[in-house]
């Protein structure tokens, strides 16, 4: 490219002299008038990345130009013509819309006189001119980050660079952003959007993709996706569980890669291997492998080496639960108020046992208000909440020694080892004496935690704090595991590994429930409940969602279109909770 | 209320603590700074005062006088203004604390045994400090007149006062400021470890884990005032420990009695830390709550200034700070072995605060789930 923006040359950057370092020998250009997507799991070192470029960290090696300048020498000047948006924007949560724009005005030294056609433009861009007045603190999160980029917009940078905009973001909010950065680029901006969302990785024109701060690809993502064509089929038809199917798949020679998707089982093979005979693997007799279009992930996932296996060793460990028919988790018309305001709305479902059950829906719209009254974390002004038929509010000690949970950020406790976090979640659910020790012996093997044991969590790869978190939420066998975002973020290697152990305990007869922004988490699901502004709007199977809106705008629509267009169904126009494309135009 | 569970929580938070470098050091270095800093700083006692002297007489009198100022051991620099014009600007400069002006007719009083005048001015502007000094000259003034009585054989003052100091017979500053530290400085480590922690517990969204789990409110009010118990507790008598070996404090009660008073001091305190963290969600609203309550709580102590010269709706409100009956009994056991009986008079209010704001805590704790 001879009209590159950023030229970095064998970037190297440490913190902390035993740290792996967080860049290492990354060479790289960003494009105008085109997006640049900086892809990869959390710390793979992106926002080290996007910082050295933004001319706010000196590199150790290497050299890197933005415009020209020195970025680390000459950074007043590349300040000049970037704007910046960081993972957590710098919004005032305190002061309105308006108040935001005005200090950033102010900060950026937009002169008085442009500031009435600057506001108007960026306002009308970002489809937040009707909340100018509403504190930001009191945005959604998809609005939050819109009001972000109009803050980072408010001089026309010539480079936008935008770190992990769509985190927390729901997909209709995602929608938007990604159509505004659209727009910017066409106008000849060149943008660098940052993101740990692979599917995200298509849509952007160049990718530059990382891992553990090494450039694995750099280039059209097509390019990548298609080292794996022809090689991606579908199992579809099956009869009977599509989790066992998967499992067995991947114990297959050839296969490299599988994952569940809604009632099909999709597969990355290896080179010149054959798809596996869908009977062999217990697919039934109706079953028929397709080819399928590769994707950016099967792509990564083969530039890794493979997926992990199929078979989960935590589930072998585990006893299988009693097969029952009574329903495992319960809400029955559960309502929460916060003062005049109604969270959520006579919410009511059920879970037999053994289901994988999503709560999806936008931000602010009750899904987190439902999953934490079903959790125990909330209570409910009226309904009730019953895990394995014990109600939370009655027992609360019972139902919650039957229930797992694990959140986004692993809540574990940082500044102790694996073995005392191990050691601290076996006491409090209870685990004494020999049962105790068992449960945790046997999660340092299942997990392989053995060399980490003395390590502080704070500082165990991002793989391993996963599995450590995953091990303390099921030491007690819990009939129910809660799951909020567990993988966001983490790479997909180890997100497989994570639904294999999932996709094994749910054999076992272990009932799942699961909150996610994430489409390809919401795909292992059994069961969705889309709940939309305090009430379950669509309640199905991830293909019966599919099917409701396929029609002849959307002929093949992903869980994603499903998702946007049930939520538009159900109310364009709803208050600003997340503007709709029509209303922001 | 099971105990594994209980002995699972405490440990963890012990080791959260102790495992880091940062806040080990953090337990033990600031305190002793504080102490070492307070005992010296936070002193009401008053040296090295600057005294000028118009010396209107110039007499053997009055040169006398002036010689039992310059050899006394609070004045530092005393030096003589020329004339009347001086003084004023002296006070105002603050090149002086205090000007004795020595009337022109007091040597040939002196002599004639009739009464003499001398006129001490002070800076009011350092109203505690003058008054201090106002003291240091009335004695000096009084020893020198008695001592002339002797000489003349005049006869003594109808009544005098003769002033000793029990149990502390040097009033050695220290004595009193030191033992207040026991006490202040014990009360902040408890109450950052329990703001703190349930804060930082918030922050992490690992406070959402705990409450996920079998444990009970109770259990974990339980595990979060143990461990602060012991940290609090361990500081304390670090402190005290410091306080006689390094200070020199005096010692005269009982171990016991200060382990019993210490405690139910611990346990007030770590109540009032845990009653502000439950009503905070950030760390920084905890540091935030903690100062809020802890300068008013050191004001209205008896540390710096009497309880009893406080208006009296402050006197009543003082006694809910445990501070304020626990510098009582910790100067009492230290300085004059307070019996445990007489302590226990003291201190049985600490018990009060203490399940009063426990309680206020595990109710916030439980309403927090709403």
């Amino acid at each position: 490219m001879s009209d590159a923006l950023v030229r970095a040359e064998g970037l190297v950057k440490r913190f902390g002299r035993a740290a792996p370092p967080a860049l290492d020998g990354v060479t790289a250009e960003i494009g105008a008038g085109m997006v640049t997507g900086l892809v990869g799991p959390d710390g793979a070192g992106k926002t080290t990345l996007i910082r050295l470029m933004a001319g706010l960290l000196a590199p150790e090696e290497g050299g890197i130009t933005v415009f020209g300048f020195d970025a680390a020498r000459e950074s007043d000047a590349v300040h000049e013509r970037i704007g910046y948006m960081p993972q957590k924007f710098g919004l005032y949560e305190d002061l309105s819309v308006a108040e935001n724009l005005r200090l950033y005005a102010e900060v950026r030294g937009l002169p008085a006189a442009e500031r009435a056609a600057a506001f108007a433009r960026l306002l009308g861009f970002t489809g937040l001119a009707p909340f100018t007045a509403r504190l930001a603190g009191r945005l959604s999160g998809g609005m939050k980050q819109k009001l972000g980029l109009a803050c980072a917009m408010i001089r026309r940078p010539q480079l936008l660079l935008l770190d992990e905009p769509s985190v927390g973001v729901d997909p209709l909010s995602r929608r938007e952003l990604w159509r505004m950065v659209r727009e910017l680029a066409e106008e000849g901006i060149g943008v660098v959007w940052s993101t740990a969302y692979l599917d995200e990785a298509e849509g952007c024109d160049r990718v530059l993709l990382l891992s553990e701060g090494r450039l694995l690809f750099s280039g059209p993502p097509a390019e990548l996706t298609g080292r794996v064509r022809g090689r991606v089929v579908q199992v579809r038809g099956i009869a009977g569980g599509r989790r066992a199917v998967l499992r067995r798949a991947l114990g297959k020679p050839g296969v490299l890669d599988g994952v569940i998707q809604g009632r099909h089982v999709r597969l990355v093979l290896g080179a010149d291997a054959q798809p596996p005979v869908p009977q062999e693997i217990g697919a039934g007799p109706e079953a028929v492998v397709v080819p399928a279009p590769p994707r950016f992930e099967d792509a990564f996932v083969d530039v890794l080496g493979g997926g992990p296996g199929g078979v989960s060793v935590l589930a072998g460990r585990m006893e299988g639960k009693a097969r029952s028919a009574a329903h495992v988790i319960e809400a029955r018309g559960l309502t929460k108020t916060f003062g005049g305001f109604t969270a959520a709305r006579e919410i009511t479902f059920a879970i037999p046992q053994g289901e994988i059950f999503g709560l999806l829906g936008p931000n602010g719209a009750g899904k987190s208000t439902t999953f934490k009254m079903m959790c125990g974390l909330l209570t409910p002004s009226s309904g009730q909440a019953l895990v394995d038929g014990v109600s939370l509010l009655e027992a609360p000690g019972l139902a919650r020694a039957r229930i797992g949970y694990m959140a986004q950020k692993f809540s574990l406790y940082g500044t102790l080892s694996v073995r005392q976090n191990l050691d601290f979640f076996s006491g409090v659910y209870g685990l004494t004496g020999a049962r105790r020790k068992a449960a945790v012996d046997g999660m340092i093997e299942t997990f392989a935690l053995g060399p980490h044991l003395s390590a502080s969590a704070d500082i165990l790869p991002l793989g391993f704090k996963q599995r450590l978190a995953l091990a303390c939420a099921v030491m007690h066998e819990p009939a129910v595991l809660f799951l909020d975002e567990p993988t966001s973020g983490v790479d997909p290697i180890t997100r497989r590994e994570f639904w294999t152990h999932i996709n094994g305990m749910v054999e076992k007869g272990v009932t799942i429930m699961v909150t996610t922004h994430f489409m390809d988490e919401a795909e292992y699901c059994d069961r969705i409940a889309l709940v939309f502004r305090g009430r379950v709007i669509a309640i199905g199977s991830p293909d019966d969602l599919k099917e409701g809106v396929r029609g002849e705008a959307l002929p093949d629509p992903s869980l994603e279109d499903a998702f946007v267009a049930l939520v538009e169904r159900d109310g364009n126009g709803d208050g600003g909770k997340s503007a709709a494309p029509g209303e922001a135009a | 209320m099971t105990l594994p569970r209980v002995r699972a929580l405490v440990v963890k938070e012990l080791l959260a603590v102790l495992r880091d470098k940062k806040s080990r050091i953090m337990l033990v270095m600031p305190p002793l700074l504080q102490l070492t800093i307070f005992a010296f700083a936070a002193t009401l006692e008053v040296k090295n005062v600057d005294l000028a002297v118009l010396d209107n007489d110039g007499g053997k009198a009055a040169a006398e006088l002036t010689q039992r100022f310059t050899g006394a051991p609070y004045f530092k620099n005393v030096f003589s203004l020329q004339g009347m014009g001086e003084v004023a600007p002296a006070l105002q400069n603050e090149r002086a604390m205090a000007v004795l002006v020595i009337d022109q007719h007091f040597s040939r009083d002196v002599a004639a045994g009739r009464p003499a005048r001398v006129q001490l001015l002070l800076d009011g502007r350092r109203s505690n400090t003058s008054q201090i000094v106002q003291g240091y000259a009335a004695r000096i003034v009084e020893q020198y007149s008695r001592d002339l009585s002797d000489r003349y054989g005049l006869a003594e003052p109808p009544a005098t006062l003769v002033a000793r100091n029990w149990f502390n017979p040097n009033l050695e500053y220290l004595w009193f400021t030191v033992p207040n530290l026991i006490g202040m400085l014990s009360m902040v480590v408890g109450l950052i470890v329990t703001s703190l922690s349930v804060a930082r517990e918030r922050e992490l969204g690992t406070f959402d884990q705990l409450l996920v789990t079998p444990l009970s409110p109770l259990e974990i009010l339980a595990g979060k005032t143990i461990p602060a118990m012991v940290l609090g507790l361990a500081e304390g008598f670090l402190i005290v420990t410091v306080a006689i070996t390094l200070f020199g404090i005096p010692f005269h009660g009982s171990l016991a009695v200060l382990a019993v008073s210490l405690f139910l001091f611990m346990l007030s305190v770590v109540g009032f830390g845990l009653f502000i963290s439950s009503l905070c969600n950030t760390q920084q609203q905890a540091i935030l709550g903690t100062f809020t309550f802890m300068i008013p709580a050191s004001l209205l102590s008896g540390f710096a200034t009497p309880v009893e010269t406080m208006p009296q709706f402050l006197q009543v409100i003082s006694l809910a700070n445990p501070m304020r009956h626990f510098l009582v009994a910790v100067r009492g056991i230290l300085l004059k072995a307070m019996p445990l009986s007489t302590v226990l008079e003291t201190v049985w209010p600490l018990a009060v605060i203490a399940v009063a704001t426990l309680a206020l805590a595990g109710w916030f704790f439980r309403k927090g789930l709403e």
